[in-house]
């Protein structure tokens, strides 16, 4: 390859950390440029909710990678930029500060965006959504032993949350508008679970409740809801899911649907374009359905695929998905999907203990697993899982048996 | 700063100065070094950072607690000297440690 080819990845997410450097060790050697509309280097978004929030680790201590690996691998990055649009014809790409830089190689790791809601006071000095770090240092000057904080949305980053505040000492009140708590991810038996354990740590939960308006005078002072209640909050944070970043794509004209299509080299509808982590949408074989994910796992995975690619070897993109939650001393590991399943098995004591596996099935086969404080049962779940064959309920039930046992050898 | 030697499964060897009090996986991953994945980033929670301490430099390792215990039963090749590097902080008195990473971290 020429030397002078130019690689343009744009975001400095976990995906592009992953990417950049990993085309250094594949031979790139043309130059790389990562344009981020952040100002921070590429840092770990999951202790957001959890470590950092909680004041365990400081900003420096996220970081995914430090400042002199960027420099030792030529790697340029921009910081505070925003990409406006894509020239496909001419391989050009321009900044919104009017700059144009040519490419032969674009990569869009523009990652996704929280899901905002509507509602009179959304805009009231201690109400936030929490994504970036910008928006996790903001929270911390709202945070303090006592205060009031409500969060809006019972999904696992309302949580997680939930669980550092209450590190804090602060009141912490979740109001959740589906059921129950983690309705669009997990099982009754799960949610239950930690709905439990939250009450248990002084975490007040209220689920079928919406909120409707947040007041105060500059600062949030309450939280409203549809059927007359009301919280009082010093602190209000948003947890109501994420949108893919997709403008620049659609501006493109990329096929986009529910992300940035790729294929499984990592590559969108445009050769010299490529995508990875939360904002694409792919095939994914052990499913047999394209998938957007918003996981770690997938950004590094995928971005490591598209590192393959642009140097013309390639390697196709097949990884079961996993996730993690950390709340307060419960490790939760979550191997696979669990969309579609019909039976819950579950191993251990979930509704007295802090440490069970939940088996999520469909025709005698294993989809997920939720794993809490669990670690073997996550791994050999997984497994589990890539090897498809028919397990026995009472089996994967009996705690007595080790899970290494049913893996077919 | 302590220094740590990573062997590969090959046998290639490579030499980092590190700060003490982080860890051997972020060393590593700080140095490039192939063969520690670290997918969940030090929380102890995909066993992709899996190492063997040199035999000589076992005994002078804090031991694994339970969670790691746990995880390092299901990584392929475990063996006694087997530990997650992210689980392992590096301090001063460990300065010459030797570290062999296995072949695969799956």
């Amino acid at each position: 390859m020429a030397a002078k080819s130019r690689c343009i990845i744009i975001g400095a997410s976990h995906a592009a950390a992953q990417l950049a450097p990993t085309l250094r060790q594949q031979g790139w050697t043309g130059s790389i440029s990562m344009i981020s509309n952040e100002y921070f280097l590429p840092y770990h978004r999951p202790p957001l909710s959890k470590d950092y929030l909680a004041g365990a680790k400081n900003a420096e201590q996220i970081l995914i990678r430090p400042a002199a690996i960027y420099n030792k691998c030529d790697i340029g990055i921009t910081m505070g930029v925003t990409a406006a649009t894509i020239d496909r014809r001419n391989k050009q790409l321009q900044l919104e500060d009017g700059m144009t830089m040519d490419y032969d190689k674009l990569v869009l790791t523009t990652g996704a965006r929280v899901r905002k809601i509507d509602i009179p006071g959304v805009d009231l000095d201690g109400v936030f959504y929490l994504r970036d770090l910008n928006d996790a240092q903001q929270i911390k000057l709202f945070t303090g032993d006592n205060k009031r904080a409500v969060i809006i949305g019972g999904g696992y980053i309302g949580l997680e949350t939930a669980s550092a505040l209450r590190k804090l000492g602060m009141q912490v009140t979740v109001l959740e508008a589906m059921p129950r708590i983690l309705q669009r991810v997990t099982a009754p038996e799960v949610a239950a679970f930690y709905a439990r354990i939250h009450k248990e740590e002084g975490v007040e939960i209220v689920a079928d409740v919406q909120a409707i308006s947040i007041s105060g005078d500059k600062q949030v002072q309450s939280v409203q809801c549809h059927n007359g209640t009301e919280y009082k909050a010093d602190l209000v944070i948003i947890g109501v899911g994420v949108i893919p970043n997709t403008a620049l794509a659609e501006q493109a004209g990329l096929t986009i649907d529910n992300g940035i299509v790729v294929d499984e080299y990592a590559r969108t509808s445009d050769e010299n374009i490529l995508a990875a982590g939360d904002c694409t949408s792919h095939y994914n074989p052990i499913y047999q359905r394209h998938l957007r994910l918003e996981s770690v796992q997938n950004a590094l995975d995928q971005a490591t695929v598209a590192a393959s690619t642009i140097c013309g070897n390639l390697k196709p993109y097949s990884a079961l998905p996993w996730f993690w939650s950390d709340q307060y001393d419960l490790k939760l590991q979550i191997a696979g999907l669990s969309q579609g399943y019909t039976d819950v098995v579950v191993r251990g004591d979930i509704e007295g203990s802090r440490s069970f596996a939940a088996f999520y099935m469909r025709e005698g086969k294993l989809l997920a697993v939720d794993a809490v404080n669990r670690p073997q049962d996550f791994m050999f779940g997984k497994r589990l899982i890539l090897q498809g064959n028919q397990l026995d309920p009472e089996q994967l039930a009996d705690d007595s048996l080790p899970l290494k046992t049913l893996i077919a050898s | 700063m302590p220094r740590v030697t990573y062997i590969q499964a090959d046998g290639q060897a490579q030499e980092i100065n590190l700060e003490a009090g982080s860890s051997l996986m972020q060393g590593a991953v700080d140095n490039m070094i192939d063969g520690i994945v670290a997918e969940c980033g030090g929380s102890c929670s995909c066993a992709t950072c899996h190492c063997y301490i040199d035999a000589d430099w076992v005994d002078k390792i804090e031991p694994a607690g339970e969670m790691e215990t746990d995880l390092l039963d299901c990584v392929s090749e475990p063996k006694d000297n087997s530990r997650l590097s992210c689980q392992v902080k590096v301090t001063d008195s460990l300065d010459g440690l030797v570290v062999h990473l296995p072949a695969t971290q799956f």
